[in-house]
């Protein structure tokens, strides 16, 4: 098998609230190979965005550890980027265009002309060439997060990180970003690693889905998915996983009651 | 469901919009509704109306030492312009101005780096401005005097402490309310330090810095014009404030109106004009407010 791009061991994460330390994952391992749409999916409290949060450099784990092609991940970097939920990761005081140039130049990828070029070619992917010149709170919910996507891709990281990118939108927009997404995998096989807690979602985006169980998050499975050709919009697989998700429940309960 | 009833069984349809049939879908406001559309208009009307109102009133009250009227509070405005009296008094207040407000703007950029990098700062600032902020520049007058004597030192102290704690207190809390995402998105493309501040903090806080500029002006030229009130006496030229006081040693009651007149426009000026000029090219212009 070839050498995995990304490759988390062991890791257990916690953070402090004012009055708790609290432990989001415990020893979580996944490996992501180049390419992979992987999804990491759980309910809520299954630590998978501060998983996320680590992978971007935001976390030093308590135990266990993190690599990217092979070195340590220690600190957040533009080899990683991270797309957010929310619509005010894009800098109000920058047009659509100058948002993405500011990632390139600012990170020192490219000198400002050539992160024109490159900038514009990413707008036009992701539709908004007519917007280019717009700033974002005239832009939709969707349209933003179109924007950060464009952002992301154009820094031709190793890795796109995505937290619950489309979680903030109505049911209709997030399905046309989900295809839309798809569409842009197909042009370019980027590696992306999503986060969600829509089981549909999962099934759809991913090509391999990690399930975390949570309080605190713990691998509980590894599964394929074989997204759009699932047969009946991925229903089998998505019940596989509720079931899944759901059994624990049941046994907890029956736990608390006992 | 109710007395075990049944749903009411309809048939579907599907219906052609037909948008001929309106008869307005978009029409142009009248010339009169537009005009009073405009609050400059209401406004200036507004004005016209007081003027008018001071006129008659003045003319009824016949007492110049007490309430000029409006057209010779206008004639001596005009004439102490035109004889270059109030543009040497005020361009005297302006300089002093803006040497207190940049002296501390300055010292509010100091406080607020050393709070923004350390714990200690924050307390430091948060501490002083809780302390000085309440207290009004004009009381540090005596003082300052004591330290400084009659002279420009001493209004620039006291414009000092004017701007220093709003504009300070301000940017912090707009640094501090730089939303945790938007850190992220500027630690992920790997900026620190200085960049980091100039590139992130400082744009995203700007509604907030803009506030405290507003405000430490709006002090500092209140501030400047009651202490040039008190003092200036052993000045051979004053600012406005000592123009106003002056005049009324002379009982050139009209001048005084004018002197007073001509904080109010310059009050106006900045206020209306250049600080909303910044305001529109920027954080209405990027949507950061409305």
């Amino acid at each position: 098998m070839a050498e995995p791009l990304l490759d988390v061991r062991g890791v257990t994460l916690q953070y402090k609230t004012k009055d708790h330390l609290v432990t989001a994952t415990y020893r979580v391992g996944f490996q992501v190979f180049r390419s992979d749409r992987y999804v990491i999916l759980g309910p809520s409290g299954c630590g998978k965005s501060t998983l996320l949060k680590a992978v971007g450099g935001y976390i030093q784990p308590v135990e266990g550890e993190m690599r990217l092609t092979g070195s340590p991940i220690r600190k957040p970097g533009p080899d990683r980027v991270m797309v957010f939920q929310e619509f005010d990761q894009l800098l109000p005081w920058k047009t659509v265009r100058e948002n993405v140039v500011f990632a390139l130049s600012a990170s020192g990828r490219l000198p400002r002309r050539e992160a024109h070029e490159k900038a514009m070619h990413y707008i036009e992917k992701v539709n908004l060439g007519k917007f280019a010149d717009s700033y974002p709170h005239t832009l939709s919910g969707g349209m933003k997060q179109r924007v950060a996507i464009a952002r992301g891709m154009a820094m031709e990281p190793e890795i796109l990180l995505m937290d619950e990118p489309f979680a903030a939108l109505d049911a209709l927009t997030r399905r046309k970003m989900q295809d839309e997404l798809l569409q842009l995998w197909d042009d370019t096989h980027f590696t992306v690693l999503f986060v969600t807690h829509s089981i549909p979602e999962a099934v759809l985006v991913g090509n391999r889905i990690l399930l975390l169980s949570p309080h605190p998050g713990q691998v509980k499975a590894e599964l394929n998915s074989k997204g759009r050709a699932e047969g009946g919009e991925g229903r089998e697989l998505s019940q596989r996983i509720q079931r899944m998700l759901f059994a624990e429940e049941v046994e907890e309960e029956a736990a608390a009651h006992a | 469901m109710p007395d075990g009833s049944v749903q009411v069984q309809r048939p579907e349809f599907v219906a052609e919009t037909q948008s001929k049939l309106f008869g307005v879908v978009e029409k142009p406001l009248t010339a009169w509704e537009r005009i009073f559309g405009k609050s400059a208009v209401r406004k200036s009307a507004l004005l016209l109306v007081l003027a008018a109102a001071w006129e008659i009133y003045a003319r009824k009250v016949d007492n110049a030492l007490v309430f000029p009227t409006f057209t010779a509070t206008v004639q001596a405005f005009f004439s102490a312009i035109t004889s270059g009296v109030i543009p040497q008094r005020t361009w005297a207040s302006i300089r002093v101005l803006l040497q207190g407000y940049c002296v501390g703007l300055v010292l509010a950029a100091l406080l607020t780096a050393l709070a923004t990098a350390s714990r200690v700062g924050t307390d430091l600032l948060e501490t002083l401005t809780a302390m000085f902020n309440p207290l009004p520049s004009i009381a540090l007058l005596p003082l300052a005097v004591l330290w400084f004597g009659l002279g420009n030192g001493s209004l620039i102290f006291v414009l000092i402490h004017a701007v220093l704690w709003s504009v300070a207190l301000n940017t912090h809390a707009g640094f501090r309310s730089v939303s945790q995402t938007l850190r992220m998105v500027g630690r992920n493309y790997g900026l620190s330090g200085p960049r980091y501040v100039t590139q992130i903090l400082i744009p995203a806080a700007f509604p907030n810095i803009l506030t405290g500029l507003k405000i430490g002006w709006a002090f500092a030229w209140r501030t400047l014009i009651a202490a040039e009130l008190v003092f200036g006496v052993s000045q051979g030229s004053g600012g406005l404030g000592w123009y106003v006081f002056e005049n009324k040693n002379l009982l050139e009651i009209a001048n005084v109106f004018a002197g007073l007149f001509t904080v109010i426009l310059i009050g106006l000026v900045v206020e209306n004009l250049i600080f909303r000029t910044i305001e529109q090219r920027t954080i209405r212009r990027w949507g950061m407010q409305h």
